[in-house]
């Protein structure tokens, strides 16, 4: 019982840092493109957008947060089922529209607000599921200890 | 059409695919054994020396990559939502090649995210 709601907490953790992660990533990623201009498609245009890109910090803060991503969404995956790491996520999309209509006033249609209402009810559904349901397939070690009959 | 409804399908299959086949490499590499930078860079290096990772990464470029031709073709409030597909198509490979057990629960959950989502991108 106590293993089980580890479990529960550990995952649930891990998919907030998904989606902190891959949402902060995105705006700062989206921020610093907006900083640099549009990239004209030619070989100076596209090394001239390059030069900029790599000296740029809100770039490398939005890198910073998509390796957070990857790392944090290897790391769930690693002992959550995948079917409940992938709703999940999706949190993301509500706490986008929040983020919208709080930080950029953006006004919010009643479909959109529908739209939000439905994904924080499945991943409710989603959250109430036993958050592994397979073993872990972690190979064994090559080598056994000295002692232990091969 | 056609174009569009094939490229679609290598999104959602390449998606799910390659998250299928990561989520297999991940099972085989063990959780961390605790949540220390040390120990999360042991698990990495695990991690990176799974053939199953390494599969999953092309078909996640692949599928981002429809993604952008996509989206210079048609709408983002087409393509967004018809990709949301790949939540149902993951949630049946999660089932008949991961073996997880997805109930009636979860199935709605899925579902329910999937209307969501489309109509996030809707509105």
């Amino acid at each position: 019982m106590f293993t089980e709601r580890r479990l529960r907490i550990k995952t649930l953790v891990g998919v907030l840092a998904i989606v902190v992660c891959a949402n902060c990533g995105d705006l700062l990623l989206k921020r610093g493109m907006s900083q640099i201009g549009p990239v004209q498609i030619s070989l100076a245009g596209l090394s001239h957008a390059f030069r900029l890109t790599v000296t740029n910090g809100t770039i490398w803060a939005g890198i910073i947060f998509l390796t957070g991503f990857m790392l944090s969404y290897m790391t769930v995956l690693s002992w959550a089922d995948y079917s409940y790491v992938m709703p999940a996520g999706a949190f993301g999309y509500a706490v986008l529209t929040f983020l919208a209509v709080i930080f950029l006033h953006e006004s919010v249609s009643s479909r959109r607000w529908f739209g939000v209402f439905l994904i924080c009810v499945g991943v409710l559904l989603v959250g109430q599921t036993k958050p592994r349901t397979t073993e872990a397939r972690a190979e064994l070690p090559k080598k056994l200890p000295k002692g232990v009959p091969a | 059409m056609i174009k569009v409804a094939l490229l679609l399908g290598v999104l959602v299959f390449g998606s799910t695919g390659g998250e299928i086949a990561i989520t297999y490499g991940m099972k085989a590499t063990g959780e961390p054994e605790h949540l220390t930078p040390r120990a999360l860079l042991k698990f990495l290096g695990r991690a990176f020396r799974n053939g199953w990772f390494w599969a999953g990464v092309p078909l996640m470029a692949l599928s981002f990559y429809s993604l952008l031709v996509l989206l210079s073709w048609e709408p983002i409030s087409l393509v967004i939502p018809a990709s949301a597909l790949s939540y149902v198509v993951g949630t049946f490979g999660a089932k008949y090649v991961l073996g997880e057990d997805v109930t009636l629960a979860r199935w709605a959950g899925v579902v329910l995210v999937c209307l969501g989502v489309a109509l996030v991108t809707f509105g």
